[in-house]
């Protein structure tokens, strides 16, 4: 490895370093605010070090990743996630009695798995990298052990998520055997004139999938998402949703596109019909919540429904560039919206006894007791919604352009009944926020600090800028593809 | 320049107005009131030097870049029809601050502002030449509409603003779908994207795909306008929505519908449009009688109001979809017309809501004995509603029927009911809430100088655009004149009476 190749793995590098750093500070000082702050700054050097890399990119750096402009972009994209969940967090996990300080180091592991995600371009280090995720997951998830729910969260997740990877690795395992090797791009290769049956190699792409799907929570494998998105720890299930989901998205549209699995064709229906499902089921689930948590767990299964037309359009369509600029924007604009939207969760007062459990009715009034964090609120609500002028709705331009370019109508139709029927969930949290101070009594206290009042006006700027000007963004995107 | 600061005005008077609430809870409606004038200056202003800067089809025009990588400009442009609708617009902007001058104690600030982004995304829907940025204008303005009714609305506002948002929304996607498989198309034949009007003009879609995609454009502007069956949305949100808001919605919002179908519906596909023609105009004609039947119905002054306009922009359907000069220039006058004197009705609506805490007219009665010039302005408005000669309304439904009669005789006919039952219904509430017996305990204050004022100024409109609506003609004709070349030759686009002369 020369000089080049450690530059292009950099971003990693720091955060292994932060990492290590970290667990020597809590060996020998034990302190929230210095463990949080040196998290978060590993996560912004981190992100720093992406942008730095591109220089040497598009580099294979040993046989497991590839450090290109996409990889770059994402491992930029998960550490700043990151850094805006670490933020989020202080408040939150200060207030919790133990020693918390390992939640940063989880935390900053977590992001490190995420980048892994991004550059994998060898099924193992994809493996690797969705561990380290998962496994920092579940740890974080089960954090405030003290009551019963994160811990079911945790189980649950812990289990599931198992399963999940065992199906993944037997597929991984099918396809090795039929090819004999586990680099994306040699696979599809070796798949095309491997002379075993073609019937196990679908087998292990859709075991593949499936152990993928269920990461993705998509419809018939969602089961889990809302039990533990209500569970875990606000942030946590912030950095869940938009973090966790994006990697294995980014890692799903490599190895699929890479190794070519979609040559199956009845996979890519089961990929149709599992979108179509997503987006309907997922909505429709979300329309019966009363709980926030519960709402937004159901509408990111809807969002990751959405993501899957893109892919389909990867697939079928002529324009794989267009499409994949597609998704890449898809996943910036969800992420920044995601976080925003746990954001306000998360601040709910320590001192409220079923913090996790926020309801409907306790955010009412909120626009008039808490502007600020009602309008981060607002903007993320609109931008799920996919209202112009925020990243949602260049987000949704994106995804029915792809579609159309593919021509993909029946997926279409679900969209747009899908998006539909969401208005009327996300229009609700703002109705309840907006309503009158003599009609609510059972609001709840917020937190806030100059922190997080910082990191909200930056989200909301962010999520109003990929908005309203998106072009640098658009092109930087098309350039790299 | 000009024409951004159409919608900049409003947009950042908003932010002063919302902010200055701070300082003195008087002061937010006088800044609105004062940035709706300025903004109403601008326009007369680009009015009186329009003969030097016309250039082609446009009065005036602009365009700058935004996001080129899908050919998506800030293109603004302003023709006749645009013009007329924006002096609609802000003149209507005026009387809805009037009406809510006292009504408003809750957050005043936010209020206005909330008014005022909604005037903004008005004057962007009439300007917006560029598909997108239009269906941004489009999209954005409900937000603050929504607000205005979720917030301020009375008993039932929660419903009824989830109702409209949900309604305008999902029609909306389809627009956006369709937007973006037109822009496609254009893709496809150009090998460039561009959501400009007019590449997107040259384009054309016919077929299947041209129907289905046009359907998309009808569905979100007669959701909008509201064309029967699609009216459900409006009684709940014109009834629930504070003053101001119901004046904003049936003057102004309403019109945004069938500008949409003037400007993009019908030019961009002409073909499918006249295919589609008979189904649009028989959903005009059940508009017009299905609505004057609920209206006669009603109850509730407001709901009355709002039914009534369902009936009358079932004249606006119908007018467009006959493709003659006649007609057209009939349904653009209903669309001013209609907005002025139901602006007015919805005043009064809210006036009578201020002072009695009722809109049932079964609790009204005998209003006139009370209060002798509510009466009188509101029989003023229920005659011009109700299509009297000499005011607005009675031209631009006559020109509707005129102008129809060559294309769908038996239509006609049908359509023509409506001017009887909008008589039946003005006149009953008239006498419901009016006339008859006057509770001797009721006590209640008359108009005063302001809200005589601002019924004075929309009384003279009406009249003027009863009595010498030549020059309303004359801005809109050549609007009409290059739709007209658009269409096939086929059609009976021929003109009655031949085009340039008076009528």
């Amino acid at each position: 490895m020369n000089t080049d190749d450690f530059i292009a793995i950099a971003p990693l590098l720091t955060l292994a370093g932060g990492a290590t750093v970290l667990m020597l500070q809590i060996a020998f000082l034990r302190s929230v605010r210095l463990t949080g702050a040196l998290a978060f700054l590993s996560l912004l050097a981190a992100a720093y070090a992406s942008a730095c890399a591109s220089s040497v990119a598009p580099a294979q750096v040993t046989p497991l990743l590839q450090a290109d402009h996409f990889a770059l972009l994402f491992s930029a994209l998960f550490c700043l996630a990151g850094a805006a969940t670490t933020g989020l967090s202080m408040d939150y996990i200060r207030h919790h009695g133990d020693e918390p300080e390992e939640y940063f180091l989880l935390l900053l592991l977590a992001t490190m798995g995420a980048c892994v995600l991004a550059y994998a371009q060898h099924l193992a280090s994809l493996l690797l990298g969705l561990e380290l995720l998962s496994i920092s997951l579940y740890a974080l998830i089960a954090y405030p052990n003290k009551s019963v729910l994160p811990l079911e969260a945790a189980t649950k997740y812990l289990v599931l998520s198992g399963a999940a990877s065992a199906t993944l690795l037997f597929g991984f395992a099918l396809l090795y055997a039929a090819t004999g090797t586990l680099e994306f791009g040699e696979l599809g290769q070796q798949l095309e004139q491997s002379e075993m049956g073609a019937g196990l190699m679908m087998v292990g792409a859709a075991m593949v999938f499936a152990g993928i799907a269920f990461k993705l929570s998509l419809v018939p494998f969602h089961l889990w998402t809302p039990d533990v998105y209500n569970g875990a720890p606000a942030p946590i299930t912030g950095f869940l949703a938009s973090v966790g989901k994006a990697a294995v998205f980014v890692a799903l549209l490599r190895l699929f596109l890479d190794a070519d699995l979609f040559r199956y064709r009845i996979l890519i229906e089961l990929t149709g019909l599992m979108a179509i499902l997503s987006m309907i089921a997922g909505n429709l689930l979300a329309l019966l919540q009363t709980n926030i948590k519960r709402m937004l767990a159901y509408s990111s299964i809807a969002h990751v429904g959405y993501l899957l037309i893109v892919l389909l359009v990867v697939i079928s369509g002529d324009d794989k560039a267009f499409a994949t600029e597609a998704a890449a924007y898809y996943l910036i604009a969800y992420t920044a919206t995601t976080i925003a939207a746990f954001g306000l969760l998360t601040m709910i007062s320590a001192h409220f006894v079923e913090r996790e459990q926020v309801q409907l009715q306790q955010v009412s009034g909120l626009f008039w007791h808490h502007p600020l964090l009602a309008g981060l609120m607002l903007v993320a609500m609109l931008s799920l919604a996919g209202i112009p002028m925020t990243a949602g709705f260049i987000a949704k331009f994106y995804i029915v352009s792809a579609a159309v370019s593919g021509s993909n109508w029946a997926l279409l139709i679900a969209l747009v009944i899908g998006s539909g029927i969401g208005i009327y969930y996300y229009l609700r949290v703002v109705y309840y926020m907006t309503r009158r101070p003599e009609e609510n009594n059972s609001a709840v206290d917020v937190l806030t600090s100059w922190r997080t009042r910082a990191l909200s006006c930056t989200l909301i700027v962010v999520i109003l800028l990929l908005g309203t000007v998106p072009q640098s963004l658009m092109e930087y995107l098309r350039s790299i593809l | 320049m000009s024409l951004h600061l159409l919608i900049l005005l409003p947009l950042l008077g908003g932010v002063l107005a919302w902010q200055s609430e701070r300082l003195n809870p008087n002061l937010p409606r006088w800044i609105s009131l004062a940035v709706t004038v300025a903004t109403l200056g601008v326009l007369l202003n680009i009015a009186a030097n329009l003969g030097e800067s016309s250039s082609g089809e446009w009065l005036l025009h602009s365009k700058g870049d935004w996001i080129p990588r899908f050919g998506i400009s800030l293109e603004l442009g302003m023709d006749g029809l645009s013009l007329l609708l924006l002096a609609l617009t802000l003149l209507l902007g005026l009387i809805a601050i009037a009406s809510s001058w006292e009504e408003i104690d809750f957050k005043p600030g936010l209020f206005q502002a909330n008014l005022l982004w909604t005037l903004a995304g008005v004057c962007g829907v009439f300007l917006a030449l560029d598909l997108f940025l239009f269906f941004l204008f489009w999209e954005v303005m409900l937000i603050p509409m929504y607000l205005l009714i979720a917030i301020w609305g009375h008993e039932s506002r929660s419903y009824a603003a989830m109702k409209f948002f949900i309604f305008t929304q999902f029609s909306g996607l389809l627009m956006l779908l369709s937007i973006v498989v037109l822009a496609y198309q254009g893709f496809l034949a150009n090998g460039s994207w561009s959501f400009s009007y007019g590449d997107l003009l040259a384009l054309d879609l016919d077929g299947r795909m041209g129907m289905l995609t046009m359907l998309g454009f009808f569905l979100a502007f007669t959701v909008k306008l509201p064309g029967f069956p699609f009216h459900t949305w409006l009684p709940d949100a014109h009834t629930q929505a504070p003053t101001a808001g119901s004046v904003l919605l049936a003057g102004i919002l309403l019109k945004t519908g069938a500008y949409g179908l003037l400007r993009f519906a019908i030019p961009l596909f002409p073909q499918a449009s006249i295919q589609f023609a008979p189904v649009a105009m028989a959903l005009g004609v059940a508009g017009i009688v299905y609505g004057a039947i609920l209206a006669f119905a009603q109850s509730d002054f407001k709901r009355l109001v709002a039914y009534s306009s369902v009936s009358h922009m079932g004249f606006v359907l119908l007018g467009l979809y006959a493709f003659n000069n006649l007609a057209l220039q009939g349904a653009i006058m209903q669309m001013v017309a209609h907005g002025v004197s139901t602006a007015a009705l919805f005043m009064m609506a809210g006036a009578l809501q201020h002072r009695l805490h009722t809109r049932d007219m079964r609790q009204m009665g005998g209003l006139w004995h009370n209060a002798p010039r509510m009466g009188a302005c509101a029989m003023f408005f229920a005659l011009a509603s109700l299509g009297l000669p000499g005011m607005g309304n009675f031209v631009a439904e006559f020109l509707v029927l005129a102008g129809l009669f060559s294309v769908a005789p038996w239509t006609t006919a049908l359509a023509a009911l409506g001017l009887i039952t909008a008589a039946v219904y003005s006149l009953w509430m008239m006498q419901q809430a009016f006339q008859g017996k006057p509770d001797e305990q009721r006590q209640m204050a008359d108009f005063g100088t302001r809200e005589m004022t601002t019924m004075g100024l929309m009384m003279l409109a009406l009249l003027w655009l009863g009595l010498y609506p030549q020059p309303v003609f004359d801005l809109t004709q050549p609007v009409l004149d290059s739709l007209h070349r658009l269409m096939p030759e086929t059609t009976q686009l021929a003109a009655l009476i031949p085009r340039g002369s008076t009528l």
